[in-house]
């Protein structure tokens, strides 16, 4: 066997988790966007409804996410480093997130747990299902330390010396990620734990909220980091050019670091009992953290212009035609990119103080959250499945035309549900919702037609998703065996002769510092208010 | 750090953008009071309905002639089922819940709040005359789809309050923070 790689088991075995629990989520996806439209389907129920709502939001947003995360991770320190730090330890934590993992959907499954992704008491689950949770966020500490003590390694080996990148991005999200973490761990542990045991009779759900947001509005950047990473190290190679600007690159992960914390409240607006000043102090962080998302697009579209003329392209757009966009890793990101440009400006609006309640819990979240997490994270994954797989595991992709087909197929899917919700959204539609009846009200009438064309979306997405199955099966069980590339990560113009000198925004341990110092005024003053109000807890409560 | 000439152009123009966006919404909330829900006041949840302010459900004029009105979620239903309100006058929204979390939102406005148990949300809007529905925006359950009630918004000659004005202190009437 080819072994590039020192700890390919390791990193297979977190992207089974990860394709798997995708193929699932794409699944339960297609029959909630039909449902939605007041579509029949066997076995269509309310209960079974939100059963599957639930059950796409943790295998989308926390398994298939967190999963390939980690096996990203581990193939960036397997490329620069040779072998990760501790391997056991690596497998320790796999199977703690793993454990975790299976705890929680057995809950979902039997119908004890339709709280959601976001599982707001006093809404009360299984306990299983916050114990689940906890064990999948302990496991991917453990990733966490790996990533960070193999940044630590190359810096000590090489002190004068930047690390590549793509280490660079990797570390900073494990950063990220162990500060977000630590709200959500407290919830779990001093919250929803012991009250869903019954050792605590009440909970504060406005407490419970603001810790999950604290960690839910970094989540979205610990999603969205890794495909960062991949269109700054690896699309400009890919695409036949270099990268534009590493120095920005660097600097766009270690704001990403400082300033994803300190923004929750755009998430809580329109709850009571969280003054208005830390709303709007809340809201500018929002802003700030705009700014590298802005770099970003400037740096990854000279990348490509870089790209495209390198291959041929001349005048003011004919460098897009020239570039590969038959590649499917090429175009996945491409198209990837398209779609957050749409979801980039509608977060613009979410996170916008008084225009927020305009759309705030409407259909238009949902269309959001797609173009974002389900757009630029999970095509841009697709991509690098692609790019990755075959490197992995020394097979060719298998059924290569539906590889070309899909991110095409996805894009057309997600213009025709995302783009449609935001129209929803504004006509007022809620989330979430298992028809969109209402009993024949008047308000209700002009949501159809829009949630029949989203349905339609759906069912695109859905083939969509399984071509990338068909594809990814394919190739790990029958693929034709291939010599094995090495992963190189892409050059970047204007190196000077000599390579670079680290600079500030490669301290990331300052950054950390600074990130932890915003996170406690933008939190800590306001948790001390709550935390002494009077408050009267709830008890729990199975509305599901 | 050297930047390329554009890359420069384009940062500064982003920063002074996302600046300019920040500013609208900060002028707007302090110097017109445009903001979301933002009001701090606790409540006993298991003792909502026993409550002054909450135990009768519906609209009440205060003693300043300020229009009001009272409304409970509870999964899943808003009380009361049918609102009237006077069109293009001011009223004060006091609102709760007793189960799980909910989400007040009459369809095509802003008019939106999200209603946590042991906590009271409030804020004060006003309507063009018209029917309106009232929707449940975050998810409360196995009927979080069939949530809704009827708003009307009428001409203030004929609109009559449904209840006396309750017997709270002032501060509870006029949105200030009374914790």
């Amino acid at each position: 066997m080819p072994g590039r790689f020192t700890d390919r088991r390791l990193i297979l075995a977190n992207l089974w988790v990860a394709l798997l629990a995708f193929g699932v989520g794409a699944c339960m996806a297609v029959m909630q966007a039909m449902s939605r439209a007041d579509l029949e389907l066997p076995f269509r129920s309310p209960k079974m409804y939100y059963m599957s709502v639930t059950a796409h939001g943790i295998l989308m947003a926390l398994v298939f996410t967190t999963f390939f995360i980690m096996a990203l991770g581990y193939v960036v320190v397997d490329t620069d480093r040779g072998r990760i730090p501790w391997p056991r330890f690596a497998w320790a934590s796999y199977g703690v997130a793993l454990t975790g993992t299976v705890l929680t959907l057995g809950t979902v499954y039997s119908f004890k747990a339709s709280v959601l992704y976001t599982f707001y008491p006093p809404m009360q689950a299984h306990p299983l299902f916050y114990i689940g949770l906890t064990l999948l966020i302990v496991g991917s500490w453990g990733w966490c330390a790996e990533i960070i003590a193999a940044w630590r390694g190359a810096l000590r080996e090489r002190p004068d010396r930047p690390v590549s990148l793509a280490l660079h991005a990797t570390t900073a999200n494990a950063m990220l990620w162990v500060l977000a973490t630590l709200g959500v761990a407290a919830e779990m542990l001093l919250q929803l734990i012991p009250w869903s045991l019954g050792l605590e009779a009440k909970i504060d759900p406005l407490l419970a909220r603001t810790l999950f947001w604290y960690f839910g509005h970094p989540l979205v950047y610990f999603w969205v980091l890794p495909a960062y990473a991949i269109w700054y190290t690896v699309l400009p190679r890919e695409a036949g050019g270099k990268l534009f600007s590493d120095p920005l690159g660097r600097m766009t992960f270690a704001l990403f670091l400082v300033l994803s914390a300190p923004v929750g409240f755009h998430h809580q607006f329109m709850d009571p009992g969280i003054p208005a000043g830390w709303k709007l102090f809340h809201m500018a962080n929002t802003m700030l953290v705009a700014f590298p998302s802005f770099v970003t697009a400037f740096t990854i579209c000279a990348s490509l212009e870089v790209a495209g003329r390198l291959r041929g392209g001349t005048g003011l757009f004919g460098w897009i035609r020239t570039l590969p966009w038959g590649n499917p890793t090429v175009a996945s990101v491409l198209l990837a990119l398209l779609l957050f440009l749409v979801g980039g400006l509608g977060g613009l609006i979410n996170a916008s103080y008084a225009i927020n309640s305009a759309i705030h819990n409407t259909a238009w979240v949902q269309g959001h959250f797609h173009l974002t997490v389900g757009s630029a994270t999970a095509l841009t994954f697709m991509g690098t499945a692609y790019w990755l797989i075959p490197k992995l595991t020394g097979r060719a992709l298998q059924f290569e035309l539906l590889a070309k087909i899909q991110p095409y197929l996805w894009f057309v899917g997600m213009v025709l549900f995302a783009m449609v919700n935001h129209v929803t959204g504004l006509l007022g539609m809620p989330r979430r919702i298992f028809e969109d009846a209402y009993a024949g009200a008047p308000q209700a009438i002009p949501w159809h037609g829009w949630t029949l064309v989203s349905a339609f979306g759906g069912i695109v997405l859905f083939v969509s998703a399984m071509f990338f199955m068909l594809v990814m099966l394919g190739t790990l069980f029958a693929g034709a065996r291939v010599p094995q590339e090495p992963i190189v990560w892409a050059e970047s113009l204007g190196e000077p002769a000599g390579g670079y000198t680290p600079g500030v925004w490669d301290r990331l341990g300052l950054w950390f510092v600074v990130a932890v110092a915003v996170a406690a005024i933008a939190y800590g003053v306001p948790l001390w208010h709550l935390v002494h109000m009077t408050r009267y807890g709830s008890p729990g409560f199975h509305t599901f | 750090m050297k930047i390329d000439r554009y890359e420069k152009i384009w940062m500064w123009a982003s920063g002074a953008m996302l600046c300019a966006f920040f500013a609208t919404m900060a002028g707007a909330a302090i110097g017109s009071s445009i903001g979301p829900p933002s009001h701090v006041q606790t409540i006993d949840p298991q003792k909502v309905l026993s409550d002054p302010l909450f135990h009768q459900q519906g609209t009440w004029v205060d003693r300043g002639g300020r229009v009001h009105a009272t409304i409970v979620a509870t999964a899943f239903a808003w009380l009361p089922a049918q609102l009237t309100l006077p069109a293009a006058t001011p009223v004060t929204f006091h609102m709760t819940s007793i189960d799980v979390l909910h989400g007040f939102e009459i369809v095509r406005t802003n008019a939106q709040a999200t209603l946590i148990p042991g906590y009271v949300s409030q804020f004060t809007t006003q309507f063009a005359p018209g029917d309106y529905m009232i929707v449940c925006n975050e998810y409360c359950g196995v009927g979080h789809h069939i949530m809704a009630a009827k708003m009307a918004a009428i001409p203030r000659s004929q609109w009559r309050p449904t209840m006396a004005a309750p017997d709270v202190p002032p501060a509870h009437e006029n949105g200030h923070d009374s914790h």
